[in-house]
């Protein structure tokens, strides 16, 4: 996809957990680097996945069934998915598409990681 | 390849594609005629509150000639969605239109085994969960036969205009993935969307070619959702048509 207008850094918090630095805007076009920053964490051995939105822009509905997809397989592979940074707007969107059920959201980078243990 | 992004607006108004929070649908304004079942009330349902095998399903057809701009099409395509749709799949328009929000309500009738007439009546509605210049995206509540979306979109691609039918959905139960699997609601589903984008690319006068591309997203069913049999809009449908005798004639004995 030519308009990706995202990028996506993959840092290790622990042995055990990866975040995922989200920067810009999730749409369809932001298949391929959500699912190429996933494939990165997953190859380095993390159980734990965060999403870090902090520097999001924008997200449209397809943003949200990119999210759904990457729990499914999340959830394949027996890992977590953990969300922190979304603003007030973005957490009520998660909670009216009923992510919020399934992916765990916190304030910020020290709650998620102290939710995992 | 070159691939317009479909959202040339400011963020701002972006935000305000969405649906206010709400966490059960409610019907404002009821169309004369709809039934208006299964929907009040109800909780919304994506992929992850389903049943069956998740699937993604793209419906593509290229407007081939068609002069405008995605937000035009697109304006042309919500002002007529109801219209699009097959005969058996009844769509009632709202006054305010395909905006964040809004609830359509569903009339529709499935084939009891494939090849059969449709005749199984199925009240539900969607919700428009998101709607831009250039797409929209409806989501289901219980009881509807899937769980999950349809977004909508027209999109510049290679000099000319694509429309795009995008659904993200499970079988909402058990009873629904049976038919999906071995009944041919799978197939009737994939006609609609078809028949939709068809009927569009016709009001153009483009006779187009509408492609389908299938990806298992999740080849599992979660049986912890098997419990949304109870909300089974089908089978609420029959017993609510089947009680319409009773309730006549309890109206008539109260006047």
């Amino acid at each position: 996809m030519t308009n990706a207008k995202v990028t996506m850094e993959v840092r290790k918090a622990n042995a055990a957990t990866s975040i995922l630095d989200i920067q810009g805007e999730i749409n369809a076009f932001a298949e391929n680097a959500l699912m190429d920053a996933y494939t990165q964490a997953s190859s380095s051995g993390s159980r734990n996945i965060l999403l870090n939105f902090k520097g999001l822009d924008y997200m449209n509905s397809s943003g949200i069934g990119l999210l759904v997809t990457l729990l499914i397989r999340v959830n394949r592979q027996k890992q977590r998915l953990l969300a922190f940074g979304l603003s007030e707007h973005y957490q009520q969107i998660f909670e009216l598409t009923r992510l919020n059920e399934a992916i765990g959201i916190y304030p910020d980078e020290s709650a998620a990681l102290a939710a995992i243990g | 390849m070159t691939v317009n992004s479909p959202n040339p607006e400011s963020t701002e108004s972006r935000d305000n594609a969405w649906a206010p929070p709400t966490s059960k649908m409610k019907v404002s304004d009821v169309p004369v005629g709809a039934m208006n079942l299964n929907v009040e009330g109800r909780q919304l349902v994506s992929p992850i509150q389903g049943f069956g095998q998740c699937w993604q399903k793209t419906f593509k057809v290229r407007l081939s000639g068609v002069t405008g701009s995605p937000a035009e099409v697109m304006q042309v395509w919500k002002e007529n969605f109801h219209k699009f749709q097959p005969r058996e799949n009844h769509f009632y328009p709202t006054m305010a239109g395909i905006k964040p929000g809004e609830v359509l309500l569903i009339e529709a009738k499935v084939p009891p085994l494939p090849g059969m007439p449709s005749f199984l009546p199925v009240a539900t509605g969607v919700l428009v969960l998101y709607a831009d210049d250039t797409s929209f995206t409806v989501m289901t509540p219980e009881g509807h036969p899937e769980s999950g979306w349809n977004t909508f979109s027209v999109y510049e691609e290679d000099g000319g205009l694509v429309a795009q039918t995008q659904s993200l959905c499970r079988p909402t139960d058990p009873l629904f993935e049976i038919f999906n699997r071995f009944l041919g609601s799978s197939a009737q589903q994939d006609q609609v969307w078809t028949h939709v984008l068809s009927s569009l690319a016709e009001h153009y006068g483009v006779k187009g070619q509408v492609t389908l591309t299938k990806v298992l997203v999740d080849p599992k069913v979660q049986w912890k959702q098997a419990k949304n049999i109870w909300k089974n809009a089908g089978i609420r449908t029959v017993f609510y048509l089947l009680g319409a005798p009773v309730r006549w004639v309890r109206g008539s004995s109260k006047r």
